[in-house]
């Protein structure tokens, strides 16, 4: 066949053109029948989701800034009180970070052991690797909110539920991202540490631990600024921190919204001063600035 | 001493290892050549127990090695050293403690766990470290050492164990002809001056030449030859490996040549 194909002559180069200039239009035809179905799709889904809604999306829209800027301009007209309500709302800051700090310590700790099982090559059982995965999706899947609503239930309003609950979310969420860390680490000194006939814990903190280490911390520090926001909004159900003061100065509205602005403020300053220290920290881990 | 039994080891269907049988007598160095994939590295990862045993009986001062379970294998484990072709040290951490760690298992977890070694347990490993003419580098991280201290430090490493046996799986195959020289002397060293027995598959025929008391040949998972260095005649050589008669073991040597005739001719090119 090829032969023959050489022996008519060399492959005309308009064959080989007009064949991928037809290529090219049948591909852009699929992309535009593919763009034309998602549009619908996206219309339909809106206009159906509008029908529902009990306000109505279109009268509503306009008056989308009203609220931020009845806050802003209120909070405005008072800025001289803005210093002073950060101070005094300081301490509640402080029971919100440590709330989220303690949490993040705990869930990180059960993250480590839950993703180093859950962890193909690594884990103690290796049978058991879907269970720890299964068990850490579970922890996921439960809202933060719902799990405080309970403990608060049981245990009374207070900061301990909200530290378990946030703890439960951060050990699932960061467990699988520990995990996936993991599944990269180099499995030489692993193995050099097993011929020697180290248990798994000595494998695993000597030999996998370093090498993930900077990748683990950095993905716990993000984790803290996520449960910093997260124990605000706990506040808002009764675990006391910043967020209990925020429901109280929004819900009455009552020229309170100077104080709304103090707290996101803080807020605000809270997570920039985390973001720098995480950045600091994992810069040092892995230049290695301190060996 | 060590007395390897119809040992095989199946991965499915096929064979790495197929029937191995073999004994070695106190402290000789025993050198274990083939090409890649003959089960070379499986034989002797199945000594320290790494993998385990499909059939066979590994006899070690007259016990069962390939019937140990958990706790007794890992105690096996620190009395039988490896050595590896990656070195297989913790990169991130100090030389030192890369050697410490070849007593993790007779120390307690949570004391090393949290780096508490004993002043004795870390003045011998300098010391070792310093037999091994590495000592200056002790504080350094083991990533920042090069391939032939790396591998020094592996030893000091198997060293640290007090171990009976050495085995060292391609020891020098990721080496420089300097420092492969260096490890070789080494580990011979240590077969000569502390008694210990050491098997080692090696990737080079010389090597295995210059160094070994004994070789074995292995083939698809058999052994195919087990003799003195001096019974390894080429014919016996391209058996081992399955090659032709254009096989020349000259080709792949990493040996630095000892004739000086290039040298002298690149010296009267230059006078000319």
């Amino acid at each position: 066949m090829t032969d023959a194909a050489l022996r008519n002559g060399v492959p005309r180069l308009t064959d080989t053109g007009t064949v991928y200039l037809e290529m090219v239009r049948r591909k852009r035809m699929y992309g535009g029948i593919l763009l034309v179905i998602f549009v619908a799709m996206m219309a339909s889904g809106f206009m159906l989701a509008d029908e529902r809604n009990a306000g109505g999306f279109w009268e509503g829209l306009h008056m989308l800034g009203a609220f931020p800027s009845e806050v802003v301009s209120e909070a405005w007209r008072n800025r001289a009180n803005l210093p002073g309500y950060a101070w005094q709302f300081l301490p509640s800051l402080l029971e919100t970070v440590n709330i989220a700090a303690v949490s993040t310590l705990i869930g990180a700790l059960v993250a480590m052991v839950l993703a180093l099982l859950a962890t193909r090559g690594l884990a103690r059982w290796p049978r058991a690797v879907g269970l720890f995965r299964r068990l850490m999706d579970s922890f996921r899947a439960i809202p933060e909110i719902v799990v405080a609503l309970v403990l608060i239930y049981i245990l009374g309003p207070g900061p301990i539920p909200a530290m378990i609950a946030i703890a439960i979310h951060t050990a699932g969420a960061l467990g699988k991202l520990f995990s996936e860390v993991a599944e990269n680490a180099d499995l030489k000194p692993v193995e050099g540490l097993a011929s020697v006939g180290a248990t798994w814990g000595q494998r695993m903190w000597l030999g996998v631990v370093p090498q993930v280490a900077p990748n683990w911390l950095s993905y716990a520090l993000l984790r803290f600024e996520i449960n910093v926001r997260a124990s605000a909004i706990l506040g808002f159900v009764g675990s006391g921190g910043i967020g209990y003061d925020l429901k109280i100065a929004m819900q009455w509205g009552q020229g309170k919204y100077d104080q709304v602005v103090a707290i996101f403020l803080l807020l605000f300053a809270t997570i920039v001063i985390i973001d720098r220290i995480s950045d600091h920290f994992r810069t040092r881990l892995t230049k290695g600035a301190s060996a | 001493m060590l007395q390897v039994k119809s040992v095989s080891r199946l991965f499915g269907q096929k064979a790495a290892v197929d029937n191995a049988s073999f004994t070695i007598n106190g402290p000789s160095f025993v050198g274990i050549i083939g090409r890649s994939g003959a089960g070379k590295s499986t034989l002797l990862r199945m000594m320290n127990r790494l993998s385990d045993v499909s059939s066979g009986q590994i006899l070690f001062e007259g016990r069962d090695i390939a019937a140990l379970r958990g706790a007794e294998t890992r105690t096996w484990q620190s009395q039988c050293a490896m050595i590896f072709q990656q070195f297989n040290l913790v990169p991130r951490m100090d030389v030192v403690s890369n050697v410490l760690y070849g007593i993790l298992n007779r120390r307690s977890t949570l004391q090393t766990m949290f780096n508490l070694w004993p002043r004795a347990d870390i003045l011998r490993a300098i010391a070792i470290l310093d037999r091994l003419g590495i000592a200056e580098q002790a504080p350094k991280r083991a990533e920042a050492l090069s391939g032939g201290q790396q591998q020094r430090v592996a030893i000091a490493r198997a060293l640290m164990q007090d171990p009976k046996i050495i085995l060292a799986d391609e020891p020098i195959a990721s080496l420089d002809p300097m420092n492969a020289q260096v490890v070789m002397d080494t580990l011979k060293r240590i077969n000569v001056e502390d008694g210990r027995m050491v098997v080692a598959n090696l990737h080079t025929l010389d090597t295995a030449r210059r160094y070994c008391d004994r070789v074995i040949g292995m083939r698809d998972g058999r052994i195919v030859f087990d003799g003195t260095p001096d019974q390894l005649s080429t014919g016996v050589a391209r058996d081992i490996y399955g090659a032709d008669a254009s096989f020349n073991e000259d080709a792949t040597s990493t040996a630095i040549p000892k004739d000086t005739s290039a040298d002298r001719t690149y010296a009267d090119l230059m006078m000319s």
